[in-house]
């Protein structure tokens, strides 16, 4: 299954979920991607926008000061 | 089987945008969320930087309604498009540098564009959480017909919290929406839509003083206005507008400005642009980080570092050495005694 990654490093919510919504619109279901992102409210937002436009979030990684979240692309 | 006809709504993050959605869904109308960033929207940001806010719920309000409301939501990157409702309001601007009446025509007229964009989807009509006399620059009965008509969403655009108070729109004629189950609120009393809320068993929402739009802010307003005038031109980045939300503003020039952390979190959000700008900081005493925002000459260097001394661990020693870096020039060093609160003069807080 492919992989993509979107990096929304410095950039400040909305914009990593505003990114992620719009590069996922141009993926299929079941894809996923990797956002790699340094401002702690992604951890809030992006599951809450996976949650409401139904797709998913399988993994979350902390390394440092930058996380990686990584959602399924749904239906 | 009858149409399930369709809603987009323009969701805030407020309460009354999140009664819209209820009035229209106990109706059996199915809405969707859509959600404008225009790169001044108070959700978020300021959130991730301060020490102090760390605590607070980093909730992005707009996601948690929609979570709420069990509906989709589209957030809109409109930055760009944003930059000339903000610089040339037809409507002219409110108390401060807000084109509220202005900014509400814009973001209709986005929903209708962005209706037919996705007219698969089947989107019948748009609706608001407007209130008749809520604010008093973009919701008076004077501005709702002038919002319909040149945002060119003409009669498919609804306000179910005041419907009653204006004239039909096609979703009532055509009976996909009763118009006897709207309501009538108007004035800036809250009482209405609270209890509203309580009948819909509604009781964690956010109330933002002012809105949700730091142009509403009377010091957010003053430094966008500084900066323009300082640069000579009204023109503006992201980065403009974020960092005018950060730290202290002290324009000591007409030349440059200095951006000074208040804690640490800004101190580290500041690095972040050690790139783009002159940075200085202590070197001999703990202290803020601090960005020079335009032109600094050998001579300013002293007085820039010895402002930044003041707001360190050093600001009452003799002598407090700081480091001024020069993005792709490498650093210097200074050594200064730092200004003492009353030489750092009241008119240079932007």
């Amino acid at each position: 299954m492919s992989k993509q990654i979107l990096d929304a490093r410095k950039m400040l919510c909305p914009l990593p979920v505003i990114k992620a919504q719009n590069q996922i619109k141009l993926m299929s279901q079941g894809e996923e991607l990797d956002v790699i992102c340094t401002d702690p409210g992604a951890l809030h937002d992006i599951p809450a926008w996976a949650r409401i436009n139904g797709h998913e979030v399988i993994a979350t990684q902390q390394n440092d000061d930058e996380l990686v979240i990584t959602v399924r692309v749904g239906a | 089987m009858e149409k399930k006809h369709k809603a987009v709504a323009l969701i805030s993050g407020g309460l009354d945008s999140m009664l819209a959605v209820r009035v229209m869904q106990e109706q059996g109308i199915e809405v969707e969320g859509i959600n404008f960033y225009t790169g001044f929207c108070v959700e978020g940001h300021t959130h991730a930087i301060r020490n102090h806010d760390k605590d607070k719920q980093k909730r992005n309000n707009a996601l948690w309604v929609a979570e709420q409301l069990g509906i989709k939501l589209h957030i809109v990157d409109v930055i760009e498009e944003y930059k000339d409702v903000l610089l040339n309001p037809k409507h002219g601007y409110g108390a401060n540098m807000n084109p509220c009446l202005d900014c509400k025509i814009f973001m209709v007229s986005k929903a209708v564009e962005w209706i037919k964009e996705n007219h698969h989807d089947g989107f019948d009509f748009i609706i608001t959480g407007e209130v008749i006399g809520q604010r008093p620059m973009s919701q008076r009965k004077a501005t709702m017909p002038i919002i319909s008509e040149e945002s060119g969403a003409e009669d498919l655009l609804l306000r179910p919290l005041c419907a009653k108070n204006l004239p039909e729109t096609l979703p009532e004629r055509e009976g996909w929406v009763d118009r006897s189950k709207l309501y009538d609120f108007h004035g800036r009393n809250r009482k209405p839509q609270i209890a509203l809320a309580k009948q819909f068993g509604l009781t964690d929402f956010a109330t933002p003083a002012g809105g949700c739009c730091f142009l509403t802010d009377k010091n957010y307003s003053d430094k966008l206005v500084d900066l323009w005038k300082a640069r000579n031109s009204r023109e503006y980045e992201m980065d403009d507008i974020m960092l005018l939300k950060v730290g202290r503003h002290i324009r000591p020039s007409a030349d440059f400005k200095l951006i000074i952390a208040r804690d640490a979190g800004e101190s580290k959000f500041l690095e972040g642009y050690r790139k783009e700008f002159i940075s200085i900081h202590a070197l001999s005493h703990s202290g803020p980080m601090a960005l020079v925002d335009g032109k600094l000459d050998e001579e300013q260097y002293t007085l820039a570092a010895a402002i930044v001394a003041r707001f360190g661990q050093g600001r009452m020693a003799d002598e407090v050495e700081l480091d001024i870096a020069l993005p792709k020039q490498g650093s210097l060093q200074v050594k200064t005694p730092p200004l003492s609160a009353e030489q750092v003069l009241q008119e240079w807080y932007v």
